[in-house]
């Protein structure tokens, strides 16, 4: 009888069989025969290993007792020749205990400070109770018997809460004029949109703990004298949506929202609308344009919205993390929410923090921190050992920072002047992997596909941005090119109607400043020094680590890829796309660029 | 007003069953401030899209311009005025996903079903479709099928993604 130093069992469950389990059992026998390994290792199939659902399809070896999770034909050969040939169990395929994991929202680091997620994560957000156990609605009770309108207003004014969906306004400042204006009907509108993309706090605070946002929001319609809100959710965010409103369900039931609540005589209710797909709409004109049910498009300013917002009524619009923040200063006071950030940054700020980073996820920071202490104390630094090259703050408006930055304390006046901005907090870290000339080009892109058409510098003008951006990554930038993209950024800047066109040159501008030697090498050396530019590099396979498994020839969308299996193979640059799926799926690092 | 135009046999204004839900959809939004906006999305989400005639019949049940109607739909980009595939795949392509990989897997995927972004399968299983930032950044890149999100695709691991879609019965 044949003895086997190992068995593999194959789990071909109806689900792992339905992902391609039998062409992982085929592609075994074929690779232990190649390797000649057939008279060791046994291949067996059994019914079910682990959750399907999660791992299929999944391996078992034994005796080591090895558990590979979500496999398919192409990672084989890799596991074969390593751990069957070599003995080294693949760590990267191996199942990860099935501890629940959130991945967006850990435990807090050192340095980070929680006000506005304090209870995300910790609370049933599905429940008002559990909320009201954590002090939840003690606040709008504090104002409703203690607090004239003006007193509240006072309280915010002293907090220094500046508004958290980019621009930085005095929230107490905004809600004074509201206040002030003459005028029966007047509404508080949340803006929930998030176009920023790599942002995602607020979507986390609507789903983790959306009573402080109605709390918010009903102290500022207390405040400014209103009595109908509305909250503008993007249609991205199913989840958000229905929690959102299962949570105002909830407050009407309980007297916290509707006529007379908490038995005063002060009357307030909400509605969530849902956006439709439109970046431009997180715009705060073009937003309330969207909820008159008409196309989502920004008027100039004046008048305000505190002046004639809504259906041209008094208005008050706050961003989901600016009304977030108003419960805790009521309760905590003032000075205690004064005490944090810098001289002219009071408070906290969420960021989400995604890219090249080992720690990718939310977090809640005291704001003057340094973008050091954020990449490297809570991010954990560039993953994968390779270097710093910049951080987009700020989303398609604000700007990109480079490695001079990195001790800058973040606060509005400090990233402005540095060539970015607050904007929502999403913070994109980018790797020396990546091509700056590119990724200006792709926030253009981004603009000039969002734009609402309706001024001619964003319309036009982005898309002649984008143009000579294209053509500098396609090698075809000539002299001069540089001085087109300053001067037309400029007047792009100055004559737009809106914050969209007016902060649309931004990433151009940000990336000439600190990567010119960049768009040189593009335009001048037809030389991508990233080796991202499709157009500037060739993709090669080294023959010596090359152990000809076929994976890159098979998955290779272009069929570029050809050569005997065990062989070397090689690439045909005539027919390569570019596409880079080689060096992602080749898991003997043998594709090199150059 | 009432322009004329031809109304396909299959088109949801001419199915009993459809244009009740239209109809519903209109009873109990019609009246609200800024409805428009609701009614579409809602008939979107239900339909699935919101053809000519559909346009041209809720203009007249709000009595306003079918212009007004238009120009709402084709100012969104969630709002559609053809049927989509029995499942839509839409790739995120926001900041994190594209320096995280998607352009990649959207060659990978063009490459396995055969069809653009935008486009839908021949069997009318699948669509595909480039989306914004769907807010899961942290998991990079991102795939949306239907309503759940998948991150971290490698493009060797989407033929695994769709199989289950577009086998027969396959749902
Ligand atoms: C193109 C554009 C997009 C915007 N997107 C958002 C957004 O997604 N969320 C947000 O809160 N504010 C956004 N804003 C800012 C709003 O216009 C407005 O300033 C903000 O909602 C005010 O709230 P705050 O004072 O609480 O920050 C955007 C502005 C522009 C010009
Ligand atoms: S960039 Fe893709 S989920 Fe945010």
């Amino acid at each position: 009888m044949a003895f086997f130093r190992s068995h593999v069992l194959v789990s071909v469950d109806p689900e792992c069989l339905k992902r391609g389990a039998l062409e992982v059992v085929d592609a075994l026998h074929d690779e232990l025969v190649a390797q000649g390994l057939n008279d060791e290792i046994q291949v067996l199939e059994t019914s079910r290993i682990g959750d399907p659902v999660l791992f299929g399809p999944d391996l078992m070896v034994y005796p080591e007792g090895v558990h590979y999770a979500c496999i398919s034909a192409d990672d084989v050969p890799y596991i074969v020749t390593e751990h069957f040939l070599k003995g080294r169990p693949v760590e990267k395929f191996r199942a990860q205990e099935r501890v629940v994991v959130d991945e967006e929202l850990g435990a807090p680091k050192p340095k980070e400070v929680r006000v506005v997620l304090r209870n995300i994560g910790k609370i049933d957000p599905n429940n008002i109770e559990d909320y009201i156990a954590e002090d939840g609605y003690a606040a709008l009770a504090k104002v409703l018997s203690e607090y004239t309108p003006e007193q509240v207003i006072d309280v915010i004014l002293a907090s220094g809460l500046r508004g958290r969906g980019g621009a930085g306004f005095p929230t107490g400042k905004k809600w004074q004029f509201a206040r002030q204006n003459p005028g029966d009907i007047k509404y508080v509108i949340c803006n929930a949109d998030e176009g920023d993309p790599g942002a995602f706090m607020n979507r986390r605070v609507l789903e983790g703990d959306p009573h402080a946002v109605i709390e918010g929001m009903t102290i500022a319609a207390y405040a400014i004298g209103s009595r109908q809100g509305y909250i503008y959710c993007r249609a991205e965010y199913p989840l958000a949506v229905k929690t959102i409103s299962i949570a105002i369900e909830q407050a009407r039931d309980l007297g916290l929202l509707g006529e007379n609540i908490l038995g005063t005589d002060f009357s307030f209710d909400l509605e969530v609308r849902i956006g439709a797909g439109a970046f431009v709409c997180g715009e705060e004109t073009a937003l309330m344009a969207s909820i008159e049910g008409r196309r989502g498009e920004p008027r100039p300013r004046p008048p305000f919205p505190a002046v004639a917002g809504l259906w041209m009524k008094p208005s008050n619009i706050n961003n989901v993390e600016t009304y977030a923040n108003v419960p805790q200063i009521i309760l905590r006071g003032a000075e205690w929410f004064a005490s944090m950030g810098t001289e002219k940054s009071k408070g906290t700020k969420t960021f989400a923090l995604a890219g090249d980073l080992k720690n990718t996820g939310l977090i809640e920071v005291p704001l003057g921190i340094t973008l050091r202490e954020i990449i490297y104390d809570i991010g954990g630094g560039i993953k994968d050992g390779k270097g710093f090259r910049a951080i987009q703050t700020g989303g398609p408006a604000g700007g990109c920072l480079s490695e001079e930055h990195l001790d800058l304390p973040i606060d509005y006046e400090g990233l402005a002047s540095a060539g970015s901005m607050m904007g929502s907090g999403g913070l994109v870290v980018m790797d020396t992997g990546n091509c700056m000339v590119d990724i200006a080009r792709y926030f253009m892109d981004f603009i000039q596909e969002e734009s609402c058409g309706k001024c001619t510098p964003c319309r036009i003008g982005t898309r002649r941005l984008l143009e000579i951006l294209t053509n500098i990554c396609e090698g075809k930038g000539q002299d001069g090119d540089i001085e087109r993209l300053e001067e037309l950024s400029g007047w792009i800047k100055a004559t737009s109607l809106c914050g969209l066109g007016q902060g649309a040159p931004n990433p151009v501008m940000s990336t000439l400043k600190l990567f010119r030697a960049e768009y040189e090498a593009h335009i001048y050396e037809k030389r991508c020094p990233a080796k991202v530019c499709k157009a500037l590099i060739t993709y090669n396979i080294i023959k010596e680590t090359c152990t000809g498994c076929t994976v890159c020839a098979r998955n290779c969308p272009a069929n570029a890829i050809s050569g005997e299996r065990r062989q070397p193979h090689r690439i045909d640059p005539d027919i390569c796309i570019r596409c880079g799926i080689c060096m992602q799926v080749c898991n003997f690092n043998a594709i090199e660029i150059n | 007003m009432l322009k004329q135009i031809d109304i396909p046999e299959n088109d949801p204004v001419a199915v009993a069953d459809r244009r009740a839900l239209i109809d519903e959809i209109l009873a109990a939004n019609k009246d609200r401030p800024g409805g428009l906006m609701v009614i579409l999305n809602e008939v979107q989400s239900k339909i699935g899209f919101i053809s000519e005639p559909m346009q041209l019949y809720i203009a007249n049940r709000l009595h306003v311009p079918v212009s007004t109607v238009h120009g709402v739909v084709s100012f969104y980009s969630f709002f559609t005025t053809t049927p989509r595939g029995r499942h839509t795949i839409k790739f995120c392509m926001g900041t994190a996903c594209y320096v995280g990989g998607a352009p990649q897997l959207i060659e990978k995927a063009k490459q396995v079903l055969g069809i653009e972004p935008g486009q839908t399968t021949k069997d009318g299983a699948i669509t595909l479709e480039i989306c914004r930032c769907v807010g899961a950044c942290s998991q990079a890149p991102v795939v949306v099928v239907d309503e759940d999100s998948h991150g971290r695709v490698r493009p060797n691991k989407f033929p695994q993604l769709v199989r289950g879609l577009t086998e027969p019965g396959g749902n």
